[in-house]
């Protein structure tokens, strides 16, 4: 091996990376702030509120419970609500200024408390969506299930509308109970649940112990994120940046692979070859020059990542160095096999990004691969860029160590040497 | 020192190389000259072991040269026709990129790109980016690329093609103090006067075929006896004694040039008395006779019948 020429190209290569403005600012600057944006998209630091689900609250019924319904969703932290009239929530939602739009209708109040007891003639409740935000509509459903219990149950069972619909009701079991033996005993409990209420004396829904009327939730529930550590909360940079990483780096070797494409067509490409330089020779001081400035993109793009944006690499260095290392190797590789597999140098730059970007698509670079479609999550392992993302992800905000990172470096390594391989054995050197 | 014997190279049904031969001799310069396309460069495309030819071969110092042959490559420098330069980096840097790929040493490197910016007079424009240099300036660096390793044999590819004539003149030099140090120099081109200036011996290729191959004055023996002279004359004559020159015997041509004629005679010596007595009873001064002499463009035309520069190439020879 020609370890003196094989230094001078790569050392070549470096200067000529160095001197070009456009390539540093493309390979390093442009991922950084896409990272960001990604990032903040996705949720920043973890530290700054999330927004909240526009949504608006028709009340055509102007009753306690309506009431009491809208004030609840006022008061919760994942919603932002307006109250308006029908006509105008369709136009916001239409113009996707508000996600859902929830109608109470008219009687809702009453009705409601009667269909509590008898489970007919229940009210309905109009949802009007942007199809564009669904997920937001359960979110909404859930919430209206939760406040629409409380305050339907504790209307019933304090109120006087509650209390004349429980009397009537216990006067409709009373009548049925020759017939059927339960009716009695349903009725007996029902009158033991006004009584209680009726003694309690506050209009705050809660007696003397604190005790809520009405059903209200039976549990509070607590989330904790399940981060690298105790009170490590998710960075979504760390993500963002992996991704963003991972497609500038290919997008890079891509650029490499075409350099070498129009280098055929140049002189230097004859003075490359008149010189006494074996094939092998020049493939390897290219790869080693295309890992050198991947690993010198890679490194500064994580040295801002964590200065400014507060990604830790939780888990083992020891880990991400070497995925760094085999992932800068994948898109050197991948680069020579462009370079010897394609004819003229624009339809590969074409084709090799088309696929380059899939490839980062599919890698769940842009948006996290858990949020695909199982099928489609099952066919990405069969994508390098998954590995490298996950792999990532892994040693950074999950903390986890060595032994995660073992799979997505065997999987970059193997593939990055089946691409050298087939980029050794079909590229031209010879005329 | 270097021997090509019946190449032949063909791209599709396209024979560019038709069974070349001939010889180079160490310390000489050889011009292979020809129009575009004639099969100049995949000529010395193959002589330098880039390119395999069909048939025939090439044999440096009685050894055969095969394609990739390290030790020829070690020997042999190439100065392509495009300019094999990294434009964003400097000279030196350049420089020291194609040392690297024949291994020379840091302190080798040192003294062979400095002896080779001197040569083609470019040492203090070292440190500065190619792309601030002259059309001229590139290609001196370009020949300078191929000179670190102080190979026997140089072959250069049009290495003054596109360049002003001043910066013809100095690449000119620069090759001649090439062949002064006893380089071995293969040199295509067609510009016939530089070739007839620098070259010990001529090659003619036109249509992938060697044509000629002799000294230049071997090829000017091949000329038939044409002579052409330059009368300069005061004042200017009229058209009726053009036209009596025209029909004297011996005279092929009179044209009316600025300050004079000139006559083309198969025989002039036999000719030019009575040109001079039709000159003189038509009143005017004959001030000068110079005897005209052919070119290797005369030389060319006579041997291909048709001019140097005026073929239509086929772009991959």
């Amino acid at each position: 091996m020609n370890t003196t020429a094989i230094w001078a190209i790569v050392r070549n290569d470096l200067r000529i990376f160095r001197t070009d403005r456009r390539a540093v600012v493309v390979g390093i600057l442009v991922p950084i702030l896409i990272s960001a944006f990604f990032g903040y998209v996705f949720g920043g630091t973890g530290s700054a509120e999330t927004g909240k689900i526009p949504i608006i609250v028709v009340d055509e019924d102007q009753s306690p419970v309506s009431q009491a319904i809208a004030d609840d969703l006022k008061k919760d932290s994942m919603v932002s609500v307006q109250l308006l009239d029908r006509e105008q929530a369709q136009k916001q939602v239409k113009a996707g200024k508000a996600q859902v739009a929830a109608i109470l209708p008219k009687n809702f109040g009453d009705d409601s408390v009667r269909a509590l007891f008898t489970g007919r003639d229940k009210p309905k409740v109009e949802m009007l969506i942007d199809p564009s935000q669904a997920m937001s509509s359960q979110v909404v459903q859930g919430l209206l299930v939760q406040y629409g219990m409380q305050e339907i149950t504790k209307t019933a069972f304090s109120g006087t509308t509650g209390t004349d619909r429980l009397a009537d009701y216990v006067k409709q079991l009373e009548a049925d109970s020759a017939r059927q033996p339960q009716a009695q005993d349903l009725s007996n409990l029902l009158t033991a649940l006004r009584q209680v209420n009726s003694r309690r004396s506050d209009s705050t829904g809660a007696d003397a112990t604190g005790i809520q009327r009405g059903l209200t939730m039976p549990y509070d529930v607590t989330s904790s994120t399940v981060t690298s550590g105790n009170d490590v909360p998710y960075n979504a940079y760390a993500h963002a940046f992996a991704g963003m990483t991972v497609q500038f780096l290919l997008l890079a070797g891509v650029d490499a692979g075409v350099v070498l494409l129009l280098l055929r067509d140049r002189g230097i490409w004859q003075r490359f070859r008149s010189a006494p330089l074996a094939k092998s020779d020049f493939l390897v001081a290219k790869t080693l020059s295309t890992m050198l400035i991947g690993l010198f993109q890679t490194f500064v793009i994580y040295a801002a990542a964590i200065a400014i944006f507060g990604v830790r690499i939780n888990g083992s260095a020891a880990a991400f160095i070497a995925l760094a290392v085999v992932f800068c190797f994948l898109n050197a590789s991948f680069g020579l096999m462009l370079a010897a597999v394609g004819r003229s140098a624009g339809a590969t730059r074409g084709i090799a990004v088309m696929v380059t970007l899939l490839m980062v698509m599919l890698g769940g670079a842009w948006v996290p691969s858990f949020v695909f479609p199982k099928w489609l999550q099952q066919a990405s392992l069969f994508v390098p860029t998954r590995w490298a993302v996950d792999g990532l992800d892994a040693v950074t905000w999950r903390g986890l160590g060595f032994d995660a990172a073992l799979w997505p470096i065997a999987v970059l390594a193997g593939t990055a040497t089946v691409c050298l391989a087939i980029a050794i054995s079909r590229f031209k050197w010879e005329e | 020192m270097l021997s090509l014997v019946n190449l032949i190279k063909r791209f599709g049904d396209r024979t560019a190389v038709n069974e070349v031969s001939f010889e180079v001799a160490t310390g000489q310069t050889l011009g292979l000259l020809g129009p575009n396309g004639a099969g100049k460069t995949t000529t010395l495309s193959i002589m330098s072991g880039l390119a395999k030819q069909d048939s025939g071969t090439v044999t440096f110092d009685g050894r055969v040269v095969l394609p990739g042959d390290g030790f020829f490559k070690l020997h042999v420098g190439l100065v392509p026709q495009d300019l094999a330069l990294y434009e964003e980096l400097t000279a030196w840097q350049n420089l020291e990129l194609f040392a690297g790929l024949y291994g020379l040493s840091t302190p080798k490197f040192r003294e062979r790109a400095d002896d080779a910016l001197s040569l083609v007079e470019l040492s203090d424009r070292r440190s500065h980016k190619v792309n601030t240099f002259s059309g001229g300036m590139k290609r001196r660096l370009n020949i300078a690329a191929a000179l670190l390793h102080d190979p026997q044999l140089l072959l250069l590819d049009e290495p003054t093609v596109g360049v002003d004539p001043q910066s013809r003149n100095a690449i000119f030099e620069n090759l001649l103090e090439l062949k002064r140090r006893g380089k071995t120099l293969v040199y295509t081109t067609h510009y016939m006067e530089e070739a007839e200036k620098l070259c010990d011996r001529i090659v003619i290729i036109d249509h992938g075929k060697v044509i000629a191959n002799d000294t230049v004055h071997g090829l000017y023996r091949r000329l038939p006896p044409s002579q052409t002279a330059f009368l300069q004359i005061d004042p200017p004559i009229s058209n009726d004694v053009i036209a009596r020159l025209s029909g004297l015997p011996m005279v092929d041509s009179v044209i009316l040039v600025p300050q004079g004629l000139q006559i083309e005679s198969a025989d002039f010596a036999a000719s030019l008395g009575p040109i001079l007595s039709v000159l003189n009873g038509a009143g005017t001064r004959v001030a000068a006779v110079q005897a005209g002499g052919a070119n290797l463009e005369d030389v060319f035309i006579y041997l291909t019948g048709h001019a140097l520069r005026d073929e239509k190439a086929p772009a991959s020879a």
